[in-house]
């Protein structure tokens, strides 16, 4: 049984690279079987589907009436070769399915699953005459691959699409800059600092430091994580940029945490006011602004607080 | 570009008009200071609100004028910042540590009349 045996001989080239109108015949001939037997296969695809616990964020009609469309856009591009209307379904697919929590393998699992139940189909009807199987196998797995590449990369653009927009929202929400009195501005900071981020936030509190003509800021990082060198060196800029233009600058709410990290990374904080959290910061710019906050009874004299 | 000088009271107000060369920087310091003890000034305002560029030399003779002037009892405030100047300036170090700064020409009275106000209790 030591016998060496040589590879077996490449295929003829005419099998790999048939002629178009050899293909197309064939395609066409593929396009007929599969129309001809769309209910059966379509049920042998959702049967699949189910038992590789695949789309369970769906119902079984919705399933059943994806199942159908696909598999019929699924044909037609098979048979026109334009893959323009697949990705269009493929785009607004994944607009409606995106949202429900759909998977990316989830969607190539499918897709893949159609192609292979397709496939088997191919091998049961040609099983008598292996070199046509092998012809319209190779016709039909060019067309196959490229339509499960163009499901995927369509569900994965869309995706990304998304988070982008996300992020845009996101970066738009997140950096209000509010008056609370008269001279006296705040910025909440809330969620994770990144460099672009950390920058729009000074331009903005720049702008707005000269928009309401502030004296005092609070800037409250209480909503925020984490931070690192390159942000607490961004922060220690804002203040100081701020007080280039006339304006001091109270930073509140350091949880411990970023305590910690800014005094462990050596960062010099010298230059930054701070106050434990954004009541004692706001009490603290009204004192620097010359405002005194009274209780009205204690204004009209009901509580006699002083000697 | 020479720069105007205006007398406005106890103070000096130095409203630069376009961008400077070094030069022209280092004859506004020789002239604050003279003009400062011609006047007997208490106060001397520049303003940079038509600047749209601050280098280190301007920051360095900026800095030099309000220590100067501090040595001939006057007190300097730079006015006028604009957000991208001042973003730009930090971004390259360049900070004016220990010389003020306002919002504009305005602030920058009031912070000086402010100071004269608050000497003037501490000798009482």
């Amino acid at each position: 049984m030591a016998k060496i045996t040589k590879a077996p001989p490449p295929p003829p080239s005419a099998h790999a690279q048939p002629l178009p109108e050899v293909t197309s015949a064939l395609l066409s001939e593929l396009v007929a079987h599969l129309r001809q037997n769309r209910a059966q296969l379509r049920e042998e695809w959702i049967r699949r589907i189910t038992e590789a616990q695949l789309l369970t964020a769906m119902t079984k009609e919705e399933i059943f009436a994806e199942a159908t469309s696909v598999f019929d856009n699924y044909v037609e591009v098979l048979e026109t070769g334009s893959i323009e209307a697949l990705q269009a379904y493929a785009r607004n697919l994944s607009e409606r399915i995106i949202p429900r929590g759909v998977e990316t393998q989830e969607v190539v699992g499918i897709v893949l699953l159609l192609r292979d139940v397709l496939a088997r189909s191919l091998f049961q009807k040609y099983q008598s005459n292996f070199d046509l199987l092998n012809r319209v196998l190779d016709a039909y797995e060019p067309a196959a691959n490229r339509i499960a590449n163009t499901v995927a990369v369509g569900f994965v653009q869309e995706r990304e699409r998304i988070i982008r927009q996300q992020q845009e929202a996101i970066r738009e929400l997140s950096t209000p800059v509010l008056q609370v009195r008269e001279r006296l501005l705040i910025l909440p900071i809330i969620g994770v600092i990144d460099p672009q981020r950390a920058r729009q936030l000074t331009e903005q509190l720049l702008r707005g430091i000269r928009a309401n003509r502030a004296k005092v800021v609070v800037i409250d990082i209480t909503g925020v994580p984490s931070i690192d060198s390159n942000v607490a060196n961004h922060l220690v800029q804002t203040v100081e940029a701020s007080r280039l233009m006339g304006a001091t600058v109270i930073v509140t709410g350091l949880s411990s945490e970023i305590a910690q990290t800014l005094v462990t990374i050596g960062v010099d904080l010298g230059k930054m006011k701070t106050v434990g959290d954004l009541q004692g910061g706001i009490e603290e710019a009204e004192r620097l602004l010359g405002y005194k906050v009274t209780s009205a009874a204690e204004a009209a004299g009901f509580i006699n607080s002083r000697p | 570009m020479e720069v105007p000088i205006l007398k406005q009271g106890d103070y000096l107000i130095a409203s630069i008009q376009s961008a400077l060369s070094d030069a022209d920087l280092l004859k506004l310091q020789e002239e604050l200071a003279e003009r400062v003890g011609k006047f007997r000034s208490r106060g001397v305002i520049v303003d940079v609100t038509v600047l749209d560029v601050m280098d280190s030399f301007a920051t360095r003779t900026m800095r030099s004028i309000a220590h100067m002037l501090k040595l001939r009892g006057a007190e300097a405030v730079i006015v006028g910042i604009q957000p991208e100047v001042a973003f730009a300036m930090v971004q390259l170090g360049l900070t004016l540590e220990d010389v003020a700064t306002a919002l504009d020409l305005e602030e920058g009275l009031a912070y000086l009349q402010q100071r004269a106000k608050g000497e003037q209790e501490s000798v009482k």
